[in-house]
């Protein structure tokens, strides 16, 4: 039942990417989405909901929000003629536990411009994270673990 | 109308790809240039697809061109992170600036 619901999905993108709405091409998209569903199909087991759509989207702003006001920032950083910033590398502990939310977190920290995922502690407990911006440890902390960890926890 | 937007587009994201070009140049380590550098592939970027979205105004190369900002900030975090890790690992010297280095007693593999 999932499977055929993840050959659909990807039959549909397939049809609409390559824009030919032909029979032929349909029946192609299939063929295709068969075969990469038989070799990826394992790793669409963890189940999303879609009742809490209105979080994920929220998410999607805010995001989208804090890579331009990061930008901005670290724009202005580069074009002032003295370097006045503190970087370092700083262990994140995390309280998100599923694989997907680390990947979550820790590429968009990556994205957000002046700070960058360096490391993933073995035991998935802590993110080390270089920053730019260090005036102060505990409420570098805080900003992400308020920020996009509780989001990202909020939204799926 | 249409092609003011397309231009103030385009202008902003080579802007910005030229600032981060800038600070891959001034910064002082190896980390605080990627840092630089991930603006041309975030904001940049997607500047310039919005921009070549709205040139085409096309269906198909709308859907297109979105799941190439999808693909392209799904991708490039991963890249940064590896890039990251193995400058970490070959000995890459932080700033003498910087304040702290909470990876110096972790072993990476």
């Amino acid at each position: 039942m999932r499977y055929s619901l993840i050959i659909l999905f990807f039959t549909s993108l397939w049809v609409i990417l390559t824009s030919d709405f032909s029979y032929q091409n349909f029946i192609l998209g299939i063929l295709l989405s068969f075969l990469i569903t038989l070799y990826t199909g394992s790793l669409f087991t963890q189940k999303i909901y879609f009742n809490k759509l209105h979080k994920i989207l929220f998410l999607l702003l805010f995001f989208i929000w804090e890579l331009i006001i990061a930008n901005l920032r670290v724009a202005f950083e580069i074009l002032k003629p003295r370097m006045t910033f503190t970087p370092g590398i700083v262990e994140i502990p995390l309280d998100v536990e599923k694989d997907i939310h680390i990947t979550l977190l820790a590429n968009m920290i990556t994205l957000t411009p002046g700070t960058l995922t360096l490391y993933i502690a073995d035991d998935k407990k802590s993110l080390f994270v270089h920053t730019m911006y260090l005036d102060d440890r505990n409420k570098f902390i805080s900003e992400i673990k308020n920020g996009f960890e509780k989001k990202i926890l909020e939204a799926l | 109308m249409i092609e003011n937007i397309i231009v103030v587009l385009l202008i902003t994201g080579s802007t910005l790809i030229l600032i981060s070009a800038i600070g891959i140049l001034r910064m002082p380590d190896t980390f605080l240039r990627m840092s630089a550098s991930s603006k041309a592939s975030t904001l940049g970027f997607s500047l310039f697809i919005l921009g070549a979205i709205f040139f085409f105004g096309d269906f198909g190369i709308t859907f297109r061109l979105l799941a190439t900002i999808i693909i392209i900030f799904i991708t490039a975090p991963i890249a940064a992170n590896l890039i990251g890790k193995a400058a970490y690992k070959s000995g890459s010297k932080l700033w003498h600036k910087s304040k702290t280095d909470e990876l110096k007693d972790t072993d990476i593999d």
